[in-house]
C-alpha cells in the first residue's frame, strides 16, 4: 500500500520508462497489458502445439510425430491454453477495467499485482521448457491423472511446479481483485449497480481462491507420491487413482466456469452496447451466474461417469449438472432480449458477441448430452467431448476474449482497430472454427477416441476437414496480431466515450485512458 | 480517508488469506473423507484379507470367472494366470494358480492389487486364500506358483454372469526396505 501511496505523488506525470517501466510497474494498466500481452503469446505457442496435432491427424498411421511427443503436446497444449492464453487474458481485462470501472485509482494491493503477473513467465517457461528435458514433457494429459503423472519423467516435476506456481499467481491475483471490487468502488456505486463484467469477476475470483488450493493439494500429493514415498495415489502402496480425480475434478469443474464466467461479463457490456438497450434482466444475470458458480461445486463427478461410481452417485451428478443449464440459459435468454428490438449495428465486438452467444450454446447443449450419464459412458474421451469443450473454450471464452479486445482496444491505444480488418478477422475465425471443431462431434459419435495419433481410416474424411480448417483457424489469428499493432501505432483518433452506445465510468475518462486515472473517486449515478 | 481503505483491504485481503488455506486443508481433508465414504460404501476394500465364505452350493447357477495378470513399474519379469478361464457354482470352493518369474538378477518384493470388473461383483467374490494378503519376495531368477483360493457368494445379482478378476503386481521394493 505504501507504493501505490508514495506514487500517487512521486510519480505523477513522469513515470520509469522502457523495460523497467515494466519490470517494477505496479499501475494497473501496464499490468493489464502485459497479461494480455502474455496471453497473446502464449495463444500463439498453444496454438502452434494444435496445429502439430492436427497436422498429424490429417491422415491415420504415424507422419510427423511419434505418440509419446503427441500426448506430451495434447498436454501442453491444454495447460498452456487454460493457464497461459485464457485465464491471463481475462486477469489482463480485470485489471485494465475494474478500476476504471469501477472508479478506482488502481487495484488494492497494486505491489502484489506486480508480483501476480511476474510470476507467469517463469511458470510459462517450466511448462514450455520441459519439452526439452530428457523424456520430453509430461504425456499424462493436462489432467495429470495417475498412474502416468507418477511415472513421467522431470518434465511432470516442472509441469507441477508450474501449476503451483501459476495457481499462486491466480489467488494473489483474485484477492487483489475481491478487495478492490468490495472496497474501493466510487460512491454510489452499490453491489447491484455494479457493471456486469466486474459482478462475473467477483464471482470467479471466489472460485478461484476456493478451488486453486485444492489444485495445489492435488498436485502436491502427486509430488511427493513421486519422490517421498507417499501412496495417496499409488495403488501398489494401498492408494487410489481415482481418489485423484475425485480431487481433481472438485477444482476442474470451478475451473471451468472461471474460463467462462468473465467472458459472460463481457458479452454483457459489448451486447447492450451495441444494441443501443440496458442490459435486459441485470439482477436476473447476477442471480444466475451466482447459481452457476455454486453449483459448479457439486457437479466434479460428471467427469468420471466411467470409474464405477454406484448408480446414486451417477444419477446425482447427472441431475446436478443438468440444472446447471436453468440459470446458463437465463442468461442466453437476457441476451437475445437485450438484443431484440434494439438498434443492433454489428461492429466486430458484437460479431463475436453474437457469434459467442450461438456458439456457445451449441456447447452448452453438446454439454448436456455428455451430463446424461448412459451416453456419456459411451462417448466419454471421445472427440465429441473434444468438440463439446472447444465450442465452450475457444467459441465461448476466446471469441468473448477477441471481442472485449476489439471492444476496449480504443480506450486502451486512444485508436480506432481497422474495422474492415477486424470483420475480415471475425469472419474468418467464425467459419474456420467451425470447420475445425463441428465434423468433430461426427468423429466422436463414431467411436473416435481422443488423445491418439493415429485412427481407423474411416474417419479420415472429417479429420482432413478437420485439419484444413485448424490451419485457416490458426493462420486468421495473424490477422488479429497486425490489427492490434496496427491499431496501437496509430488510426482514427477515438473519442472518450468510443462506443455511442456504451455506458459505464470507464467511457468517461479520455481515450488513451490516462496513466492515472480517478485520483479521486468520480461521481456516480 | 486514505489510509482507512488502506486498513480496510488489508483486514479483507486477510479473510481472504484464511479462506484460501482453509480451502486447502479441505482438499487434504478429502483424502480421508474419500477413504471413509469407500469403506461405508463398501466400493473398496483399504485392506485385503482373507475373508469367510458362506456354506451354500447353488448348484444350479454356474458363473464365468476369468484371471488376468499384469504388471507395473515396467517390472522385468513374468507374470501370468495359469487358468485364466474357470467356470464355477456359487458357494464353490475353488484354486487357480498365478506363476511368477522374476527375471532381473536383483531380489523383488512385490505387491499384487487386485481389482475386479463389474465392480458390483467385488463385494460377492470372497478370496480365502491370496498372495495379495502378503508382500512376496522373489529371490533372483525364483519361479514360484501362488495360489487364490475363492468362492463367489450365492448372492450375485442374477444379470452378472462372467466376473474378472486383474492382478496388478507392484515393485514395493524400495518401500518395503524402508520400514
Amino acid at each position: 500500500m505504501e507504493a501505490t501511496h508514495d506514487h500517487a505523488h512521486d510519480d505523477h506525470g513522469h513515470h520509469p520508462t522502457g523495460l523497467v517501466r515494466y519490470f517494477f510497474t505496479t499501475n494497473h494498466k501496464d499490468i493489464g497489458s502485459m497479461y494480455l500481452w502474455f496471453s497473446l503469446i502464449m495463444f500463439f505457442v498453444g496454438g502452434f502445439m494444435a496445429l502439430v496435432i492436427r497436422a498429424e491427424l490429417f491422415q491415420p498411421g504415424i507422419q510427423i510425430v511419434n505418440p509419446d511427443v503427441f500426448n506430451q503436446l495434447t498436454t501442453i497444449h491444454a495447460l498452456v491454453m487454460i493457464f497461459g492464453a485464457v485465464m491471463p487474458a481475462f486477469v489482463g481485462f480485470a485489471n485494465w477495467q475494474i478500476p476504471l470501472m469501477v472508479g478506482a485509482s488502481d487495484m488494492a494491493f497494486a505491489r502484489m499485482n506486480n508480483w501476480s503477473f511476474w510470476l507467469m513467465p517463469p511458470a510459462a517457461l517450466l511448462l514450455v521448457g520441459s519439452f526439452l528435458v530428457p523424456g520430453g514433457a509430461a504425456g499424462s494429459g493436462w489432467t495429470l491423472y495417475p498412474p502416468l503423472s507418477i511415472q513421467g519423467g522431470i518434465s511432470v516435476d516442472m509441469t507441477i511446479l508450474a501449476v503451483h506456481i501459476m495457481g499462486a499467481s491466480s489467488i494473489m491475483g483474485s484477492i487483489n481483485i475481491v478487495t478492490t471490487i468490495l472496497n474501493m468502488r466510487a460512491p454510489g456505486m452499490t453491489l447491484m449497480r455494479m457493471p456486469m463484467f466486474v459482478w462475473t469477476w467477483l464471482i470467479t475470483a471466489y472460485l478461484l481462491i476456493a478451488v486453486m488450493p485444492v489444485l495445489a493439494g492435488a498436485v502436491t500429493m502427486l509430488l511427493t507420491d513421486r519422490h517421498f514415498g507417499t501412496h495417496f495415489f499409488n495403488a501398489a502402496g494401498g492408494g487410489d487413482p481415482t481418489m485423484f480425480m475425485h480431487i481433481f475434478w472438485f477444482f476442474g469443474h470451478p475451473e471451468v466456469y472461471i474460463m467462462i464466467l468473465p467472458a459472460f461479463g463481457i458479452i454483457s457490456h459489448i451486447i447492450p452496447t451495441f444494441a443501443r438497450k440496458p442490459l435486459f434482466g441485470y439482477a436476473s444475470m447476477v442471480y444466475a451466474t451466482s447459481s452457476i458458480a455454486l453449483l459448479s461445486f457439486i457437479v466434479w463427478g460428471h467427469h468420471m461417469f466411467t470409474v464405477g461410481m454406484p448408480a446414486a452417485g451417477n444419477l446425482f451428478f447427472m441431475y446436478a449438472t443438468m440444472l446447471i443449464a436453468v440459470p446458463t440459459g437465463v442468461k442466453v435468454f437476457n441476451w437475445i432480449a437485450t438484443m431484440w428490438k434494439g438498434s443492433m449495428t454489428f461492429e466486430t465486438p458484437m460479431l463475436f458477441a453474437v457469434a459467442f452467444v450461438s456458439l456457445f450454446t451449441i456447447g452448452g447443449f453438446s454439454g448436456l448430452v455428455l451430463a446424461i450419464t448412459p451416453v456419456d459412458i459411451t462417448l466419454h474421451n471421445t472427440y465429441y467431448v473434444v468438440a463439446h469443450f472447444h465450442y465452450v473454450l475457444f467459441s465461448g471464452a476466446i471469441f468473448s476474449i477477441m471481442g472485449g479486445a476489439y471492444y476496449w482496444l480504443p480506450k486502451w491505444t486512444g485508436h480506432m482497430y481497422d474495422e474492415k480488418l477486424g470483420k475480415v478477422h471475425f469472419w474468418l475465425t467464425a467459419i474456420s472454427f467451425n470447420i475445425t471443431f463441428f465434423p468433430q462431434h461426427f468423429l466422436g459419435l463414431a467411436g473416435m477416441p481422443r488423445r491418439i495419433p493415429d485412427y481407423a481410416p474411416q474417419f479420415t474424411e472429417f479429420n482432413q476437414i478437420s485439419s484444413v480448417g485448424a490451419f485457416l483457424l490458426g493462420l486468421s489469428q495473424l490477422i488479429f496480431l497486425y490489427v492490434i499493432i496496427k491499431c496501437i501505432r496509430g488510426g482514427v483518433k477515438a473519442e472518450a466515450k468510443s462506443w455511442e452506445g456504451a455506458e459505464g465510468l470507464e467511457w468517461t475518462v479520455p481515450s488513451p485512458a490516462p496513466y492515472h486515472t480517478f485520483e479521486t473517486p468520480p461521481a456516480f449515478h | 480517508m486514505e489510509t482507512s481503505i488502506a486498513q480496510k483491504n488489508a483486514v479483507l485481503a486477510k479473510k481472504l488469506v484464511i479462506i484460501a488455506l482453509i480451502m486447502g486443508g479441505f482438499g487434504l481433508a478429502l483424502v480421508p473423507f474419500y477413504r471413509q465414504i469407500c469403506e461405508a460404501t463398501g466400493i473398496s476394500q483399504s485392506r485385503i484379507v482373507a475373508q469367510k465364505a458362506s456354506g451354500e452350493v447353488d448348484m444350479a447357477r454356474t458363473v464365468t470367472v476369468e484371471f488376468v495378470a499384469s504388471n507395473s513399474n515396467w517390472l522385468n519379469w513374468s507374470f501370468e494366470a495359469l487358468d485364466k478361464i474357470v467356470q464355477v457354482h456359487p458357494g464353490q470352493q475353488t484354486v487357480v494358480n498365478y506363476r511368477v518369474v522374476n527375471n532381473t538378477g536383483r531380489k523383488i518384493i512385490g505387491q499384487a492389487v487386485p481389482s475386479y470388473a463389474p465392480t458390483e461383483a467385488a463385494p460377492f467374490f470372497k478370496k480365502l486364500q491370496c498372495f495379495c494378503f502378503d508382500q512376496q519376495t522373489f529371490a533372483p531368477g525364483e519361479s514360484r506358483d501362488m495360489q487364490v483360493i475363492f468362492v463367489v457368494e450365492p448372492g450375485l445379482p442374477a444379470d452378472i454372469q462372467r466376473i474378472s478378476l486383474s492382478y496388478t503386481f507392484f515393485d514395493v521394493t524400495a518401500e518395503a526396505g524402508n520400514k
